[in-house]
């Protein structure tokens, strides 16, 4: 029969509008204000979140719903304003040591949790909080690469017995070696070969000495940049997550920058300070009495002054975990395990010293806020950065080292200090902030009202206009519209994508959009009617004709989305990503949704006349 | 069904508004040499302070706080109503990006500062946001790359779909959009974001859908007609395409409006772009791409292509 959809491609789309209502549900449940306590290196306890509530029923702040969550607690608010008041409250109980982040909590049903049904997450330009742009220092990362060669390499000519004149870092990516003569050069180059197959030689006579000159290639710089850009990324988000916040966004943007977002967080100073702690770790050997004062710094270790080796002999983006643990007699120690080449390297050095004494040097660089009183007798903030250098450890190297070895001999506190160092530590190379965002909640709010307003305007206007003028038609493509915002809600949930305020211009160019594809079948069914054909017929060549149009026409617009999708950043790639979606489900209701509606009401009988209103 | 239907003369006009966009585009490109583009904070670098007072203020009165607290390059911009201000500093050479965002806090309270000086008001900040240089400088390039990619591969794209007069037809129509609308946000002097950017590159697929539309019925037309002129198929299509046309850039039109109109300050220039685009896309669809097709001597012969169209087209 003619215009009859098969049963199953009528399930079909049943089973897909429901699937998509099921899956856009829990944007209806609106999250609650929320406060979230964390501690810097402990769970907190059901203890701590008694003091909590005590003090917000001492301070007659509203709350509810107060949980342990994993490693932080949460207490629930009914309004923004108590949720100000409270987290207040909580940062004055607390002592220091605590963050406390205003969050969103959400209210879901249990069903939709299960189902792994989540809402869309909201932008910074939706809900207010910082947008950091930070980038990592790729020089410095080659340069302590090839400083932990040299020392290496020196490590290894001495104990081969392959005397050398003098050997350097030249600069970031070029070790320099000089040797009398050419046999002293060409041993050393084959032990450069067999130990470093990333460092390329390079053969050179100058003023009769032998010169080797060794340096990293273009692809093992770049690979050793997505190294170090991995490593810092995982430390951001380790410290990020020390903040407590509920959708922090830490992503890699371009080959060095990483982009972090907190929402919900108005007090950047403090998240800079947790993100900004930059710190490096390097192993040194203490120096030789008698060795040339260039050689070695000075540093104070428990009110002992202790000169340090200036070479490393391991860096800490060798240590791959760092924990603090009580050894067999039950007494603290810290587990320091490093990676396969660290471990190898370390073994090396240290059973040439056994017997002297391992230095852990620990550099950060911090920020430190002063409070002046500003003009009008407030007090104002002051921030300033500075580098401070520290020897963390001084131990005696009893044995070998492998790729496991513990420090002992240290209290419980001091383990655990000495832990936490050592894995802040572990950062590949230091950062910096290249852009910095701080949105308000408020224009966050104003926004989205200002954002619904104009999507319930434009939807209104454009479900007015095709009723008036297709009649029946537009009433049948205004439900397939809804059915698409439908879908491009629910596939945008389920993808979590965050909406921002692009985006939701993104959803209303896309329903201005849309209707296209409507447009043109109508138009077609019209302009086929008006050529003479029967209704059934013509619904059927309306449909078809425009089919091929409609695929061309979103195809090149699809082709666009995935330009702007993949240069853009932050806001355009918000838009972009509504804008492919909607397409793809613009398309999909448009084409079976209008179709199968239309069939519903028209299809397998005889009809006289369509209700599309007039045409030409 | 007549011959050749009922049809307008788009045509005759052809030459009239190929003149018409030939001024356009030169009197932009002339603007866009001479005036630049008032580029925002995205690609200028610096700093954009956005302050909310609790009653309306003078911006004249803003702007003289702000040079008494030491602020000289400083400028201050009301931003949506009188309650809103948005201060702009520029990038201070002597200090270096690294200094630069690790005291953008403490300059955004020294600006309060100097503002609630003597102000009865209640002052909040709503924004505070920090632009590298260098940050600008590569997002300005990326997004011109963006452009000249998008533009390459639609013409790619219609190039194998249609053929190759189509393609630079259609993408000559599209640097006539791209220029016209930038050349207008340079004479305006109206601010050019990253969401105007945006924008620019919706324009783009909005454009290129229109003049898709037009393209497959010249197509159409031209491999199911057995007679009628080139002149005349073309006059046809776009005759037959009209009212598709006029709706779709309409109810589009009704939706960029709205935000125009309800989705606030932060969206305007966004909304602006694409009303303009809109509208400027329409156009180019039917007087750049399709008279440049003529101009090109498109024939029946460039689209006897053996494809076997009805079993390609014959879903859904």
């Amino acid at each position: 029969m003619l215009n009859k959809y098969p049963l199953w491609k009528n399930l079909l789309i049943v089973f897909v509008v429901l699937l998509a209502a099921v899956y856009s549900a829990p944007n209806l449940y609106p999250d609650d204000p929320a406060v979230q306590v964390s501690h810097e290196s402990q769970d907190i306890n059901e203890f701590e979140l008694g003091t909590i509530t005590d003090a917000l029923r001492a301070a007659d702040v509203d709350y509810f719903g107060d949980t342990l969550e994993g490693r932080s607690a949460l207490v629930r608010f009914h309004n923004l304003e108590d949720q100000l008041r409270g987290k207040t409250v909580i940062e004055q109980t607390l002592g220091a040591g605590y963050f406390t982040a205003l969050n969103l909590a959400p209210t879901t049903p249990g069903w939709l949790q299960a189902i792994n049904a989540g809402k869309m997450s909201l932008g910074l330009d939706l809900q207010g909080g910082v947008h950091f742009l930070m980038e990592v220092d790729m020089d410095a990362a080659l340069q302590r690469r090839m400083e932990n060669n040299v020392s290496t390499i020196r490590q290894l000519l001495r104990s081969e017995r392959i005397r050398s004149r003098a050997l350097s870092l030249e600069s970031a990516n070029l070790i320099v070696a000089r040797f009398d003569d050419e046999s002293a050069r060409s041993q050393a180059r084959a032990l450069v070969r067999d130990n470093f197959a990333d460092l390329q030689p390079v053969n050179r006579e100058q003023d009769g000495s032998y010169i080797l000159e060794l340096s990293l290639s273009e692809a093992d710089i770049l690979q050793l940049q997505r190294d170090t850009i991995a490593a810092n990324k995982t430390t951001i988000l380790n410290r990020v997550d020390s903040l407590g916040v509920a959708e922090p966004v830490v992503q890699q943007q371009g080959a060095s920058r990483i982009v972090v977002e907190l929402p919900g967080v108005q007090d950047t100073a403090q998240a800079k300070r947790i993100l900004q702690r930059i710190a490096t770790l390097q192993f040194h050997l203490e120096a030789q009495p008698g060795s040339p004062s260039t050689s070695y710094t000075t540093y104070e270790y428990q009110g002992q002054l202790i000169d340090v080796s200036n070479d490393v002999i391991l860096q800490g983006d060798r240590v791959s975990n760092v924990r603090s643990a009580l050894d067999q007699q039950g007494l603290p120690q810290v587990v320091i395990n490093l990676d396969a080449q660290g471990g190898e390297q370390f073994s090396r050095v240290t059973r040439d010293n056994i017997g002297k004494l391992m230095d852990i040097v620990l550099s950060e660089t911090k920020t430190r806020s002063t409070f002046e009183p500003g003009d009008n007798g407030e007090m104002v903030e002051h921030q300033e950065t500075y580098e401070e250098k520290r020897l963390i450890s001084h131990a005696v190297i009893r044995a070998a080292l492998g790729r496991e070895f513990v420090i002992t001999g240290l209290s419980t506190t001091e383990a655990n200090e000495l832990s936490l160092l050592i894995r802040s530590g572990a950062l590949a190379a230091p950062m910096y902030f290249v852009e910095e965002r701080t949105l308000g909640p408020s224009l966050g709010a104003e926004n989205i009202k200002q954002g619904t307003q104009a999507v319930y305007l434009g939807f209104g206007l454009v479900l007015i206009f095709m009723v008036f003028y297709y009649r029946l038609f537009g009433l049948l493509a205004n439900i397939a519209l809804a059915v698409n915002v439908l879908l491009l809600i629910a596939i945008m949930s389920i993808i979590s994508a965050t909406l921002t305020l692009p985006g939701i211009f993104g959803i209303v160019l896309i329903v201005g959009m849309a209707v296209d594809a409507n447009v043109l079948i109508f138009t077609r069914i019209r302009e086929e009617l008006s050529n003479g054909l029967s209704p059934q017929g013509a619904i059927k060549a309306g449909f078809d004709n425009a089919f091929s149009t409609i695929v061309d026409a979103n195809l090149t617009t699809l082709l666009v989305g995935i330009v702007l999708f993949s240069i853009g950043t932050g806001p355009v790639k918000g838009f972009a990503v509504t804008l492919m979606i909607g397409i793809a489900t613009s398309m999909f209701t448009a084409i079976l949704v209008t179709r199968a509606l239309v069939n519903l009401v028209y299809g397998g009988r005889n009809v006289k006349e369509l209700s599309i209103g007039k045409f030409a | 069904m007549a011959i050749l239907g009922k049809q307008i003369d788009f045509m005759k006009h052809a030459k009239l508004f190929g003149f018409v966009s030939i001024t356009a585009v030169l009197i932009s490109i002339g603007s866009l040499v001479f005036n630049s583009l008032q580029f925002g904070l995205d690609f200028t670098a610096g700093t954009l302070v956005e302050v909310g007072y609790s009653q309306p203020v003078a911006i004249s009165e803003v702007s003289e706080k702000l040079r008494a607290g030491g602020y000289e390059d400083a400028q201050a911009v009301a931003f949506g109503s009188d309650q809103d201000v948005l201060i702009r500093l520029p990038v201070d050479d002597s200090v270096t990006e690294e200094e630069m965002a690790g005291t953008l806090v403490s300059l955004g309270n020294d600006i309060l500062a100097a503002l609630s000086q003597g102000s009865s008001a209640q002052l909040t900040l709503n924004r505070l946001e920090f632009v590298g240089p260098r940050v600008g400088e590569e997002l300005a390039e990326s997004g011109g790359m963006g452009l000249l990619v998008a533009l390459g591969i639609v013409m790619i794209y219609v190039a194998v779909r249609f053929q190759s007069k189509f393609a630079v037809a259609a993408v000559i129509a599209l640097f006539h959009d791209v220029i016209i609308t930038l050349g207008i946000f340079s004479i305006t002097g109206m601010e050019f974001d990253l969401t105007v950017l945006a924008a620019l590159l919706a324009i783009i697929g909005y454009s290129i859908n229109d003049t898709i539309v037009v393209f497959d019925r010249i197509r159409e037309n031209f491999r199911v007609m057995r007679k009628g002129t080139p002149y005349e198929l073309i006059n046809l299509s776009l005759s037959q395409t009209l009212s598709r046309t006029i709706i779709t850039a309409g109810t589009t039109q009704l939706v960029v409006c709205a935000m125009l109109f309800m989705g606030g300050e932060s969206i305007q220039g966004f909304a602006t772009a694409l009303t303009l685009g809109i509208v400027i896309g329409t156009y180019s669809s039917i007087y750049i791409a399709s008279s440049l097709l003529l101009y090109l001597k498109v024939t029946k012969e460039d689209l006897m292509v053996p494809v076997r169209e009805g079993a390609q087209d014959s879903m859904p």
